[in-house]
Order: C-alpha cells, then sequence, then structure tokens
C-alpha cells in the first residue's frame, strides 16, 4: 500500500526493498507475543481437543483409542445428542425473540429516538449486558420460582390457574430459562438496531408516506433491508450465545429437571469434571466448536457481501 | 400529524414498558433482600421492617473484601498484558502489513467466536501441569489468551484506517518502527484503546466458567465465579443471597454509570465489530 507521494521522486528500489524487510522483522517481532499467548492457550487446546476426542481416557489413568467412537456416541446417545437440541431450541429465545421483538420496538421508537427517555432507555436498557450473567440467574431463578413475582402478575390478570414453578417444571423449564436468555439480549439487539436506524435517510420515509405506504410497508421494505448489517450482526451474536450458552443454566437449573434444561456447554462441564468422560467431553466440544463456526461463518457472509 | 403523535406515544409507552421488565429483576433482588433472613418472601412486598443489616451479613459472608481485592488483581493481569499486546499485533496486521500477515490475522479470527468450553477441558490439564490450578494465574493467563483474538481483530480495525502517510513521514524523520508505534500511533489510538479496556475489563469481572474449573478457592476467583460459590453455600437463605448477589454485581454496575456514554459507544462497537 506505499504509493509514491505525487511531486517526489520515488525512493531508489535498493532502498526501498531494504526498508520495507527492516519492517518485515520489526512487524513480526510486534505479532509474535501476542501470537504466543493465542498459541498457548487457544490453538494449542483445540488441538488437544481434537486429539482427547479420539480416546477413552478418565483424566488420570491411560487412555485408549476408540477413533470415532465418541462422535457416534454424541450423535446416538439421546442424553448427549438432547443437548445440542435443547441449544437449537434455545436459539428461538436468545435470538428470534430478541431480534425480532427488538425490531418492533426499534421501529415503533424511531421517531422519539432522540428524546430524553431514549437516552435514559439507552442506558437502562444496557444494565443486562453489565452485570454478570451468574447475576441475572440468580435474579431470574427468584422471580420464576412458585412464589415469585411472575406468578403474583400472573395471578393478578386472573390466570392464576397457569402459575408454577416455571424452572422446576419439565415442559416449561427450557423456555423458561429461554426468557432469561431473551431478556439479557433484548435490550442490546433493540439499540444496536436503533442506531442503525437512525443511519437510514429519513427521506425515504417521507417519499415512502408520500405514496400511501403505511407503516408495516414501511417496515418491509425499507426498514428492514437497510438494517441488513445490523440484523446480522445480532443474529450472530445471540445464536453464539445460545448455542454457548453455560453461565444461566449452571446458576438456574443445572440442567434439571431430569435432562430438560442440559445444553453442550454443560454437558461437556459434567462429562469432564463429575463423569470424567474427558474423550467424550472433547468429541461433544469439537462439534460445539464447529457448530458455532459453522452458523456463523454464513450469516457474516450473507449480511456483508450483499452489502457492496 | 396525528398519526405521527400516536406513534410517539406508543413509542413512548412501550419504552417505558421495556425499561419496567428490564429493571424487574433487580427491583425483585432488592425487596428480597430486605426480608428477614431465612425467610421466603412472596413476590414484589416491601417487608414490614426491612433488614438493611442483610447487606453486611451478606458482605462478610461473601468475604466482599477478599473478593474485590481478588478481582481487581485479575483485570489488572488481563486487560494491560492484552491491550498491549493486542495493539502491538493490530498495529504491525494493519499498518505494517508485512507479507504473510494476512494469514496470521485469518488464524486470530478463526478465534473469534470460539466457545470456551471448547477449550476448557484441555486447558485444565494444561494448567495442571503448569502447576497454577488454584492461583490467579490460572485465569489471568488463559484469559489473555482467549481475549487476543478480539484485541487483535479490534485493534487491527482501527489502524488499517490509518493513512498510510503519517508514517511515511515519520520515517523520513528517522524514526524507526518501534518509535513510529510510540510516538504516532498509540496516542492516536487512544479512543479504540480505551474502548478495548472497558470491554476487557467487562468480560474479565464477569468471567464465570475458567474461575470455576480452574480455581477451587472463592477467594481466588473473579466476583461472577465467588458468586457461584456464594449460591452454593447460601442457596436456601433467599434474603441473603438477593443482598449478596446485589453487593456483587454493585461494582461493574458503579463503573459502568460513571462511563456509562463510553460503555454504550463501547458495546455497539464491540458487537459489531465482533
Amino acid at each position: 500500500m506505499t504509493r509514491p507521494v505525487p511531486g517526489q521522486s520515488p525512493p531508489r528500489p535498493a532502498a526501498v526493498a531494504k526498508a520495507r524487510s527492516a519492517r518485515g522483522w520489526a512487524g513480526w517481532l510486534f505479532v509474535i507475543p501476542a501470537f504466543a499467548f493465542y498459541a498457548v492457550f487457544v490453538l494449542r487446546p483445540i488441538a488437544l481437543t481434537a486429539q482427547y476426542s479420539l480416546y477413552r481416557w478418565d483424566g488420570i489413568g491411560p487412555s485408549t483409542w476408540v477413533g470415532l467412537a465418541n462422535y457416534a456416541k454424541v450423535f446416538t446417545d439421546p442424553d448427549l445428542f438432547d443437548s445440542l437440541v435443547n441449544a437449537f431450541k434455545l436459539i428461538v429465545f436468545f435470538s428470534v425473540i430478541p431480534v425480532v421483538l427488538g425490531l418492533t420496538i426499534a421501529a415503533t421508537i424511531r421517531r422519539i429516538a432522540q428524546s430524553r427517555l431514549a437516552l435514559v432507555a439507552r442506558t437502562v436498557l444496557f444494565l443486562p449486558q453489565v452485570i454478570p450473567l451468574v447475576a441475572a440467574g440468580i435474579a431470574w431463578s427468584w422471580l420464576l420460582s412458585s412464589t415469585g413475582v411472575v406468578n403474583q402478575l400472573l395471578s393478578l390478570v386472573g390466570l392464576g390457574g397457569v402459575t408454577r414453578a416455571w424452572l422446576g417444571d419439565l415442559s416449561t423449564a427450557l423456555p423458561a430459562v429461554g426468557m432469561i436468555g431473551a431478556w439479557v439480549l433484548l435490550g442490546l439487539c433493540t439499540i444496536l438496531l436503533l442506531a442503525g436506524m437512525s443511519k437510514i435517510d429519513p427521506a425515504l420515509y417521507e417519499a415512502a408516506r408520500l405514496d400511501g405506504a403505511g407503516a408495516w410497508r414501511e417496515f418491509v421494505s425499507i426498514t428492514v433491508p437497510s438494517l441488513r448489517q445490523e440484523i446480522g450482526v445480532c443474529v450472530t451474536v445471540t445464536v453464539i450465545a445460545a448455542l454457548a450458552s453455560f453461565d444461566i443454566v449452571y446458576i438456574s437449573t443445572q440442567g434439571g429437571p431430569g435432562n430438560a434444561t442440559m445444553v453442550p456447554g454443560l454437558q461437556i462441564y459434567y462429562l469432564a469434571f463429575s463423569e470424567r468422560e474427558v474423550g467424550m467431553a472433547s468429541a461433544l466440544a469439537m462439534v460445539l466448536m464447529v457448530l458455532v463456526i459453522a452458523i456463523a461463518l454464513p450469516i457474516q457472509r450473507l449480511t456483508k457481501d450483499t452489502d457492496q | 400529524m396525528i398519526i405521527a403523535r400516536r406513534e410517539a406515544w406508543t413509542g413512548r409507552l412501550l419504552l417505558v414498558l421495556l425499561m419496567a421488565v428490564t429493571i424487574l429483576p433487580f427491583l425483585s433482588l432488592f425487596v428480597t433482600a430486605l426480608h428477614p433472613s431465612g425467610t421466603y418472601p412472596v413476590g414484589l412486598a416491601w417487608p414490614s421492617d426491612p433488614q438493611w443489616g442483610n447487606f453486611v451479613t451478606a458482605f462478610q459472608a461473601a468475604n466482599m473484601s477478599e473478593l474485590l481485592k481478588s478481582s481487581v488483581l485479575i483485570v489488572l493481569g488481563v486487560v494491560p498484558i492484552s491491550i498491549l499486546l493486542g495493539t502491538m499485533a493490530g498495529f504491525a496486521l494493519g499498518h505494517l502489513r508485512m507479507a504473510g500477515s494476512r494469514l496470521v490475522f485469518l488464524l486470530f479470527v478463526l478465534g473469534l467466536t470460539l466457545p470456551f468450553e471448547g477449550v476448557i477441558t484441555p486447558l485444565y490439564y494444561q494448567i495442571r501441569d503448569m502447576g497454577l490450578l488454584n492461583t490467579r494465574w490460572a485465569i489471568i493467563l488463559p484469559l489473555i489468551g482467549l481475549f487476543m483474538p478480539f484485541s487483535v481483530f479490534w485493534m487491527r480495525a482501527h489502524f488499517v484506517n490509518m493513512p498510510g502517510e503519517l508514517s511515511e513521514s515519520a520515517r523520513i524523520d528517522g524514526a524507526n518502527v518501534w518509535q513510529l508505534f510510540r510516538r504516532i500511533h498509540v496516542p492516536l489510538a487512544m479512543p479504540a484503546i480505551s474502548s478495548l479496556g472497558i470491554l476487557l475489563f467487562l468480560w474479565t469481572w464477569n468471567q464465570f466458567l475458567l474461575a470455576i474449573v480452574l480455581v477451587d478457592d472463592p477467594v481466588k476467583r473473579t466476583m461472577s465465579g465467588a458468586l457461584g460459590a456464594f449460591q452454593g453455600q447460601w442457596g436456601t437463605d433467599i434474603p441473603l443471597l438477593c443482598a449478596g448477589s446485589l453487593l456483587i454485581l454493585t461494582p461493574t454496575l458503579v463503573i459502568f454509570l460513571i462511563f456509562q456514554r463510553r460503555f454504550v459507544t463501547a458495546l455497539l462497537q464491540g458487537s459489531v465489530k465482533g
């Protein structure tokens, strides 16, 4: 990228080459420390996970080669496979709800985005992003308990019949965990989308209004297409949060009742550190890492390429 | 005009509702924390005799002063080193662009979306073999590595947009690469660096998985990890647990409220770039 400056005679080629190679050496010296940390604490562990996944190992004694048997078990053992299925079900709550609801809310409050109320809201809606997920888990476990606020509100509006211990009931535990995730991510998505909307040319909306377009038409043909990139970011962040969820589930249900809220992250933790099935834990870890990349990459592509 | 005004009112209503839902858990924690220790309060109800002493009890039970010290030590270990190394690498990969640097950058990008659960098992054995289990280093060193893809990615994005002429003129003045970096580029990169610092602080302070796997002693963990232990120990005493949770989330809350504008910008940019 070193273009010669117009009006100056270009430096002699030999000098340029010398400067470049000196810069090259120095450049690598700048990268090596960062790369060393990355290699030791990320790349090597990834390689080791791949290696462990091919063995049966209790973490202490000798290990035995089992080939791809651990992977076969991940996809056939109902307990392990269900954790993957649960992760995908969580996407509905972690991604679909925050993105769809966030879009709706942002489109509704677009006109008052500069008001004082909206500025206060920006701070308030960020609170779930700032506090530890563990604290969110504890707070919501209490809200969703049998005597919690959620049931109190339900009784108040005459829905006393459906009240229950939401996190302890086989059929509602997973959606309840999902709602905690939705609470954490909704504010972030709303504000991200609102920031994107502020960049849309208001003339577009005026033109649409003059053409007699209603709010829905406006939303579908102007707002959503203009926000392709922001929506892509929201979807990527939230889908990864769903697939790799750990803190919230660990605190609120520990994977129970039964295995109703077991997710891959928690399953890996149990397999590796309680059940001493290091090989199996590693196979599940590999599947999780590949899944995350396989999902994150196309979304990035989709939203970036069409943009240019 | 009428439509616009109606829309504005729906918008306001929606915003207030959304804020109420966001605040509800905090409110519930607070009200519950004021009930007599050991009781099982029902929903949102202001206690007849607020027990402010619960916060003191929880402060002592959770060993808060030690926890704060521990979290600060861990943050001080992770954030400055990550910033320094990330900025240096970002500068080289974004500005110097040596032959082959693109490949190295792609290797870093690979780690950008890595779920920490994917590498936690080998990390445990690696840290054990290094003899660092149950020390703060067990959290500090891996976190520097795990945050490195983002740090490098973030700083590179800044340096890529710096005009090349800036360096050309400095080089004509005889500055070497280090001087160029230290005297010209670092001062200009301060906004990007401070946003990175905020994000790294937040992610370190709230780190849970590494803390519970690699460190047994809650007093040597991050705040978040200690809260997990606190829940295990006091999980049956709801008011005390709520008081403890509030205490543990207070430090980040206070720092957020002080630096809120920077935080919001950093988090917005952080998620866009990440």
